[in-house]
């Protein structure tokens, strides 16, 4: 059995287990608990502490497993131990939250110090009226233009499969240049 | 509802991270895979809960106590391991200390000036430290958590740790064992002293650790065995012999029949192999795939 897997980062709030439980086959391992400042708790009730666990079983021998982190800066020390082995790594960010923009930035450079994988950037909440559009936030996120910046809704199996086979493709162009 | 599973999905570094974050109280039981026959829906063998191997026990998200079975545990064993009892101290006082427990027979030795409050805690830190070390190397067995569990109820010194600390040394040295594991794959070769062994002993600092393996260094005895000896645990053992072999103090004496390849797949205290990195573009295209066939 060979296992493969790709982590879900992003800030706080920006749909990161909302994204695995879209896709996953099974019910996704969450680690959410009640978020203890007033802050954090006007976004939403609960927040991923450890980090969720999806997976998608492609035959008998091979099973992609997703991973998300925590989104909250005092739970970090966990992103490099999720980071480990990841074969790419997906950054959330919530297009309607310009205010969140920054985190994202700092939490994508994070991640592409832990290894140099491939990656791709989700514009998350492309649903909600004030969501930036996706040329916008690769401005506002200074994206260099070769890195995949894709329009996603959470909620939406199709649209979360889409940023996974986009990331997938980065993985082949990768494997390809390398060669 | 008790927190179960198996380690080779949920490992001991994310189950204290949890148990760390969410503030919990209770037991941590940690137990022998026995093979079910069945396999699960990742191919994995099933392995279902059988003799317990270790306990870890938290308050309010901190490590406060952890113990692992086979291997003595009272108070006794605990300084003595820690340096602070001889061999034969420690005989005589389990022959006269029968039936007294840990806390009454710390209060007795500050009591007699043998140890201080300090020594003790700093002993039983250590200990619980290396047991979740230990732990945190296992991959494959069972466990469960069982919450609101009172851990004060038995008679244990119990001395709150913070978890972060130790998942971040933890890890660490996660790493390093995989390095150590590496070298030393087997554990039933034996040691040897090298050939002029007066000399590399000159002027040598070794700890209390190393004196009690180095006494039993003979061919005739096996790694596992002085382990046992000892009292010591898989990971302990490997470090410690790792240490003493690149000082040149002892030789890893591997039989001719045994080649390190062939002992690999026997090793029970490595980790779980990490996931490929950089996989075939075949794998990649069956992800592919896979993924285009879902709606």
């Amino acid at each position: 059995m060979q296992t493969v897997k790709m982590v879900i980062t992003g800030p706080y709030s920006s749909g990161k287990t909302e994204f695995i439980r879209s896709i996953s086959e099974i019910d996704v391992v969450s680690t959410e608990r009640d978020v203890t400042t007033e802050a954090e708790r006007r976004e939403k009730g609960a927040t991923t502490v450890a980090m969720d666990f999806g997976r998608i079983t492609v035959d008998d021998d091979l099973v992609l497993y997703l991973f998300g982190t925590p989104g909250q800066r005092r739970f970090d020390f966990m992103w490099e131990i999720l980071a480990e082995g990841m074969l790419g790594f997906i950054v959330m960010v919530d297009s309607s939250k310009p205010e969140t923009f920054r985190e994202a930035k700092s939490i994508l450079e994070t991640f592409r110090a832990y290894a140099p994988t491939p990656y791709v950037v989700a514009a998350n909440k492309q649903d909600h009226p004030d969501a930036w559009s996706p040329d916008d936030l690769r401005i506002a996120l200074r994206i260099d233009p070769e890195v995949k910046l894709l329009p996603c809704v959470a909620r939406e199996r199709t649209s979360v499969r889409d940023v996974l086979l986009e990331l997938l493709y980065a993985i082949l162009e990768d494997m390809e240049e390398q060669e | 509802m008790p927190i179960q599973g198996n380690l080779r999905d949920f490992s001991t570094t994310q189950l204290l991270n949890l148990i760390n974050l969410s503030g919990r109280t209770g037991i941590l039981r940690v137990f022998e895979g026995m093979p079910t026959g069945e396999r699960d829906s990742n191919g994995n063998e099933k392995l279902q809960a059988g003799k317990e191997r270790a306990q870890v026990l938290f308050r309010a998200g901190k490590l406060v106590y952890a113990s692992v079975v086979g291997q003595m545990n009272d108070l006794i064993a605990v300084l003595n391991k820690g340096g602070k009892l001889t061999e034969n101290q420690a005989k005589v006082l389990r022959e006269r200390a029968k039936g007294t427990g840990d806390k009454a027979l710390a209060m007795r030795l500050i009591g007699a000036n043998y140890v201080t409050r300090n020594d003790i805690v700093a002993c039983v830190q250590q200990y619980v430290l290396d047991i979740v070390y230990g732990v945190m190397v296992w991959n494959r067995e069972p466990f469960r958590f069982d919450e609101n569990v009172n851990v004060d109820a038995a008679d244990r010194i119990l001395v709150p740790i913070d978890i972060q600390n130790v998942i971040i040394e933890g890890t660490r040295r996660l790493k390093q064992m995989d390095e150590i594991a590496k070298h030393i794959d087997n554990l039933d070769l034996c040691l040897r002293f090298p050939a002029n062994p007066k000399e590399k002993y000159e002027g040598v600092n070794l700890s209390v650790e190393e004196w009690r393996v180095v006494q039993y260094v003979n061919p005739k005895n096996t790694i596992r065995q002085i382990a046992k000896a000892h009292n010591m645990s898989e990971s302990e053992i490997r470090r410690i012999v790792y240490g003493l072999e690149q000082a040149g103090l002892v030789e890893i004496v591997r039989p001719a029949t045994t080649t390190r390849k062939d002992t690999a797949a026997g090793t029970t205290g490595g980790r779980p192999p990490r996931p490929n990195t950089q996989p075939q573009k075949q794998v990649v295209n069956r992800l592919i795939d896979k993924l285009r066939s879902m709606g």
